[in-house]
């Protein structure tokens, strides 16, 4: 949105494709609907939340060509977009691409998280962002800050978690202490959060940290959460079981165009190499967002407008002296931003036994591959991803490894000895998504409307 | 002591008591709609996802491979466990609104590849 106003202030023609059928992205879903219709849930979701309205605002009253409810499925080089809307295809034209389709929770195999009742903490702060819905008894359980707001808001809302079920360790806490300093410029953050756990104990909410051997009991459903804390067992009789340990690039669409990746230890995922503008290795093609590397909400929207000042002055509205001065703010307050994330990274790493997960834990959702199947092809000599891909259809399904991905280059990367970025990621093809045979069929009687975007 | 929460009057609504989830405050319009041939009543232009499980749906589909239950998981149309048959078509629950008349069942085995 942020990059989208920018450039269209420029002077710039711009289309901005968005899934969502209302503007405001993960963090500020729906906030144009909820700020009319609910008070109360805006009061629930926060001061942050509401700050997505002048983003949307801004976004209305642009001349931005904002065409929602649509799924980019392919982009071709050149280039031409291909979505689907209502059922039906169509494409456009544009000579400048910005890829920001920001991030994933990252994916956590534990036993039994493939049981109705196990959700992302994401999928439950969409819930009640969309819908004014809130599990009755639930269970947080991972690492991060976004557990601490989700569960802040069901407190705000009075259905409070049973309980948080927290895996980062005392030692994580040690390690993080070195960057507190550098963290210390970006203190809003760290004010905001420790706001948000004076919230939870004030509301009595139960913690368990440096929890292990987290599994979800249920046969049809999930019925409750086990895992050892404090050197004790524990189960949690609960209907839902929300995971979250961090969020990770959704790189799908620039993986489909090549853009190189390069394995960033400190987020324990992949992010796209990129110049500071937000640049790729493809002219004309920039990422900016949770996509381009996790920096959360305030860094997407600084480098949104980075990569629209730099695509401005390239397509000739603005002179480069007058991107740069108006850049510079911008790169200042970036780093302020990211001053935290070194911290958080740290404090909040991903659940390690969810990295390496037992034998029989189900990595890859869709086709319903485990662990174990994984590391058998690796005694086979599998090296990389596409080749335990062809051996056992691991990330062939639907979700086309959206989940499975990252586990399936840490599990050959662990048995294999070799490190990420030799053992590599799955090879992502358009579409991005299924595409029904009906969808192409209308594509063909489309062709005659193609806007010519920049 | 903090301010302490503001409760919505309506919070203990739900479309289903069975129904693992409650409402903030009670959705406004219903419309009627056929989820494995019985009718529901869910909030209209609502997402349709959101509005099964409020109405106590836990199981969307079943696993091509092993036929596990699978429900919603990710709510942003990236996992795919959403998946339903809508009037035929196969769809993900949680990118769709829901629309008065609507058919949907549970895809059995079947997949979208
Ligand atoms: C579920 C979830 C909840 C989160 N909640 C919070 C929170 O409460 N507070 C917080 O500080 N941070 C939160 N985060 C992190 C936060 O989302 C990001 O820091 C921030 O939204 C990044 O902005 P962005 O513009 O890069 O991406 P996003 O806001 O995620 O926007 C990406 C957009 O791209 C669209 N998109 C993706 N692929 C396609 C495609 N193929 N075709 C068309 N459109 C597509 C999506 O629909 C989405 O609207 C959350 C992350 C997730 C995944
Ligand atoms: S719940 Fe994940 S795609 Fe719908």
């Amino acid at each position: 949105m942020a990059a989208a106003v920018t450039a269209d202030q420029a002077g710039m023609s711009v289309a901005l494709l968005d899934e969502q059928a209302r503007p405001g992205g993960q963090i500020y879903r729906d906030v144009t609907r909820t700020g009319t219709d609910s008070a109360d849930r805006m009061r629930i979701l926060g001061a942050d939340y509401a700050h997505g309205s002048t983003l949307t605002g801004a976004l209305i009253a642009s001349r931005v060509h904002h065409i929602t409810g649509v799924v980019v499925w392919s982009i071709e080089e050149g280039f031409r977009l291909v979505y689907t809307a209502n059922g039906a295809a169509a494409h456009i034209g544009a000579k400048r691409v910005l890829i920001a389709t920001g991030a994933l929770e990252r994916a956590m195999p534990v036993p039994g998280w493939t049981l109705p009742g196990v959700m992302t903490a994401g999928a439950a702060q969409i819930l009640l962002k969309g819908s004014g819905i809130l599990p009755r008894r639930a269970v947080l359980a991972g690492s991060g800050p976004l557990i601490y707001l989700v569960a802040a808001q069901m407190v705000r809302a009075g259905v409070p978690p049973l309980a948080l079920v927290e895996t980062q360790t005392r030692g994580d806490m040690m390690q993080a202490m070195r960057h507190l300093p550098a963290a210390l410029k970006g203190w809003r953050g760290l004010a905001k959060g420790l706001g948000l756990l004076a919230e939870l104990r004030r509301a009595g909410v139960r913690r368990f940290a440096g929890a292990t051997g987290l599994a979800v009991e249920g046969t049809d459903k999930a019925e409750a959460l086990c895992f050892q804390a404090g050197a004790r067992d524990h189960r949690i009789a609960c209907d839902t079981v929300l995971l979250h340990h961090g969020v990770v690039p959704n790189a799908q669409a620039a993986r489909a165009l090549g853009v190189s990746h390069r394995w960033t230890q400190a987020q324990q995922a992949f992010t796209p190499v990129l110049d500071k503008w937000g640049g790729t290795d493809l002219p004309g093609l920039f990422i900016a967002g949770d996509g381009a590397g996790i920096g959360g909400a305030m860094v997407a929207e600084i480098a949104g407008r980075l990569a629209a000042l730099k695509l401005a002055e390239e397509a000739g509205h603005l002179t480069d002296v007058a991107r740069d001065s108006q850049a510079k703010p911008l790169f200042r307050a970036r780093s302020r931003e990211l001053a935290i994330r070194p911290f958080l990274d740290a404090a909040y790493p991903p659940f390690s036994d969810a990295l390496a997960p037992t034998d029989s834990t189900i990595i890859c959702r869709c086709e319903e591959i485990t662990a174990g199947e994984i590391r058998q092809t690796a005694t086979l000599g599998c090296l990389g991803p596409n080749q335990a891909k062809s051996f056992t259809r691991a990330g062939m399904g639907p979700c086309q490894g959206r989940y499975c991905g990252l586990s399936v280059t840490a599990i050959l990367s662990e048995a294999t000895g070799q490190s990420p970025d030799v053992t590599g990621y799955y090879r992502i093809r358009p579409p991005l998504k299924p595409v029904t045979l009906a969808d192409l069929a209308t594509m063909a009687e489309t062709e005659a409307t193609d806007p010519e975007g920049e | 002591m903090g301010p302490a929460p503001r409760p919505c009057p309506f919070r203990n609504f739900s479309m289903s008591a069975d129904s693992p989830f409650v409402y903030l405050c009670p959705p406004a319009r219903l419309v009627t709609i056929r989820f494995d041939g019985a009718e529901l009543l869910l909030p209209d232009g609502e997402n349709l996802a959101a509005s099964l499980l409020a109405a106590g749906i836990d199981s969307f589909r079943h696993t091509r491979k092993s036929g596990a239950p699978r429900a919603p998981f990710c709510m942003m149309g990236a996992c795919f466990d959403c998946l339903v048959e809508i009037d035929g078509v196969s769809r993900q629950a949680c990118m769709q609104t829901v629309v008065e008349g609507m058919d949907i069942s549970r895809p059995v085995g079947a997949t979208h590849d």
